[in-house]
């Protein structure tokens, strides 16, 4: 019998109750919750006379449509001025105090986005079931956890049972070989694998991300790969435990300690695949191949190198893709063999739950730093995930880094990655940025995004143009 | 939720690849608290040549014509026919809510993303997997026949067009008995609270650092 693949482990390690009709009930260990995907559920369970199965399991924090400035954050909940985003923080609040469920509140250092707290705290670890109301819950799987990322109804049905009802997904595997190259992010690997697999590629696949480039990799790059899993269509990516993940789990503030501890680290040291275990899908990339990537249209599979030209639609011989093309060269302005780097932009953003942790602002301060942004940009937004990050970066001097270059330096939340906030693109302008979506009106009205690595999104806010990062 | 037994509907066409959640029901609208009133939002980006704002009286506002939607011939359109990865990216469920009160109750694909699919089932929307030449075919005739209408029957599998083609569907059964009868999916979980709290009990053994209660 082949071996079991780290998929199958976390699945049989969660796993209540096949029901007759082939359906599942997977025990979830922590549920993250948020401001605009849980009041519904809420209401819900109001409605039924339910109460939460184990109140300790969740964890909530403010993330999506707080503002970020500090003007608008000094004067706390009350001082949101857009009231219908107010009301729905003042609503998580409230649910939480009901409910008795623990929140990082807006004014709490410990408040972020809800992808970047988790690990960050140690509420999320290795082998534990993840879920939350946000499709990028895949992030936690980095730690070797199984993360999905679920509806309302979903985040009702686990504050009620603490079960999830689920079909076991095929097993992929994706396997970058080698190094990389000097200036290539682990951003630009996942793009590339998007790339390489397309928009739909994962759709009904759990993924395993492994080779040596991922051996390799520190944990926050490996949740920048696992957080886009999603934009390859799976609800759920994952990285293997290794020293790696124990050194970075290791005293967090909600990590075990002591006998607990040493428990925990013998149960973790066999969440990976066995040697022998079989995948349903296997793809092979090169690491060495990868070069920084930077988005052209309207989907995250519109991806290619920094040094290609934007794609002629007339060369694609089949007709739906063609028209695709068409309409996502028509929507962001582009023309067709036009060199990715004559692409002028007008806004620059770093941050959101793929890439606003602290390796992710070392590495746009080290390309800002000493010089100044382009006087074409109409500003460069960096929005740190978490509270901690903010101060681990100010005690870095990241802050004034940013500051002395022209950028503005902001309180943590998702801003403009999805632009519930007050940070967003105006009609038709251009916007290097670090999240993970550039879907057709994404980061405001008619904006258009290209999704690039942190140091891509500095060098682009330098040069008022993208710029191959490794040329600087 | 309401059951969905067997619809007969008028079918719009949308011939888009990838159409995503935020196309859907933009973000703006995620700040409701409620499950309903989306309806008027629904493909806001696509359906009207303005910014759409939160309780904003949609009546007056200028329509895009070449929108699919608006076009006279598909007022009051039941099923929507659309093309693969249905559904990818944030997974909202504001999406289904906004098709629900728009009043679609089938939505016909070649693919869905998983949580849209999920979702869907969540909220008495029924959507349908068909191969890619399946699909295309149906988008030839809806563009044909004015007044193209489905009969999707969910007990029996089976989808009969105004031009007498049969097709054959297949839902998984938990999906399908949920579907079929509007269940609530929480009391059927709630019938096995005793297998949770065996499971919940080995667990804390197995991983006590799991459980700080």
């Amino acid at each position: 019998m082949a071996g079991k693949t780290l998929y199958d482990k976390l699945w049989q390690s969660h796993l209540v109750k096949q029901r007759n009709d082939g359906s599942c009930l997977i025990y979830i260990d922590r549920h993250l919750l948020h401001e605009v995907t849980s009041p519904q559920a809420f209401s819900g369970l109001r409605l039924a006379g339910r109460k939460p199965w184990r109140t300790q399991a969740n964890l909530a924090t403010p993330d999506h449509n707080v503002p970020t400035t500090s003007y608008e954050r000094s004067a706390g909940v009350d001082g949101i001025i857009d009231p219908v985003s107010r009301l729905q923080v003042i609503t998580l609040d409230e649910n939480c105090d009901a409910f008795g469920i623990t929140e990082f509140k807006m004014h709490d250092q410990r408040q972020g986005i809800v992808h970047v707290i988790g690990p960050e705290q140690g509420i999320t670890l290795p082998g534990m079931s993840v879920v939350c109301g946000d499709s990028h819950t895949a992030t936690h799987g980095a730690l070797g956890a199984l993360a999905h990322g679920i509806g309302t109804s979903e985040v009702e049905h686990v504050l009620a049972t603490q079960c999830l009802i689920q079909k076991k997904s095929a097993n992929m595997l994706i396997q970058v070989d080698g190094k990389l190259g000097q200036g290539v992010a682990p951003k630009d690997v996942v793009l590339a694998i998007i790339s390489a697999i397309g928009t739909a590629g994962g759709t009904g696949y759990a993924i395993e991300f492994s080779g040596q480039v991922f051996t390799d990799m520190s944990m926050e790059g490996r949740m920048t790969v696992c957080n886009m899993a999603i934009e390859a269509g799976a609800r759920v990516g994952m990285v293997a435990v290794d020293q790696t993940t124990i050194d970075y789990v290791k005293q967090r503030p909600y990590a075990p300690v002591g006998n607990q501890w040493e428990q925990a680290l013998a149960y973790w040291s066999d969440l990976h695949s066995d040697t022998d275990a079989e995948f349903d899908h296997v793809v092979i990339i090169n690491g060495a191949d990868i070069e920084p990537q930077v988005t052209w249209g309207t989907s995250p599979e519109m991806v290619l190198p920094v040094t290609a030209k934007i794609p002629n639609p007339a060369m694609e011989k089949d007709a739906a893709k063609r028209n695709g093309m068409q309409r996502a060269l028509d929507y962001m302005g582009l023309k067709s063999d036009q060199p990715i780097t004559d692409i002028r932009l007008d806004r620059v953003f770093i941050g959101s739950c793929t890439n606003s942790r602290i390796e992710d602002l070392r590495a746009a301060a080290q390309i800002v730093a000493g010089r100044h942004i382009a006087k074409t940009l109409k500003q460069a937004l960096v929005v740190p995930g978490s509270g901690l990050v903010k101060v681990q970066a100010e005690a870095e001097g990241l802050d004034q880094i940013f500051i002395n270059a022209g950028m503005e330096w902001r309180e943590p939340g998702c801003s403009m990655c999805l632009a519930m906030n007050a940070d967003k693109l105006g009609l038709g302008e251009h916007c290097a940025s670090t999240s993970n979506r550039n879907f057709e009106g994404r980061q405001g009205f008619g904006g258009r995004t290209h999704l690039v690595s942190p140091a891509m999104a500095a060098a682009a806010a330098i040069s008022g143009h993208f710029v191959d990062v490794r040329s600087l | 939720m309401q059951a969905f037994t067997r619809l007969d509907g008028l079918v719009v066409p949308l011939d888009r690849a990838n159409i995503d959640t935020d196309m859907i029901i933009p973000k703006q609208f995620l700040k409701s608290i409620k499950r309903s009133g989306f309806g008027p939002n629904l493909f806001d980006q696509l359906r009207y040549l303005d910014e759409g704002q939160p309780d904003q009286d949609c009546k007056h506002r200028p329509l895009n014509p070449d929108f699919i939607l608006n076009q006279q011939r598909y007022q009051g359109a039941q099923i929507l026919l659309a093309q693969g990865n249905f559904g990818c990216g944030s997974s909202r469920e504001h999406a289904p809510w906004a098709l629900l009160d728009y009043g679609i109750r089938c939505v016909i694909a070649p693919s869905f993303a998983d949580i849209f699919y999920n979702n869907c089932f969540k909220n008495g929307i029924l959507p349908v997997v068909l191969k890619d030449k399946m699909v295309n075919q149906l988008f030839v005739e809806v563009q044909q026949y004015l007044g193209y209408r489905l009969t999707v029957d969910l007990q029996a599998g089976l989808i009969k067009s105004t031009t007498g083609n049969e097709i054959k569907f297949f839902i998984d059964a938990f999906y399908r008995h949920c579907l079929l009868n509007g269940l609530d999916d929480i009391s059927l979980t709630l019938e096995h609270e005793d297998a949770i709290k065996l499971f919940e009990h080995r667990h804390r053994q197995r991983c006590p650092w799991l459980f700080d209660d």
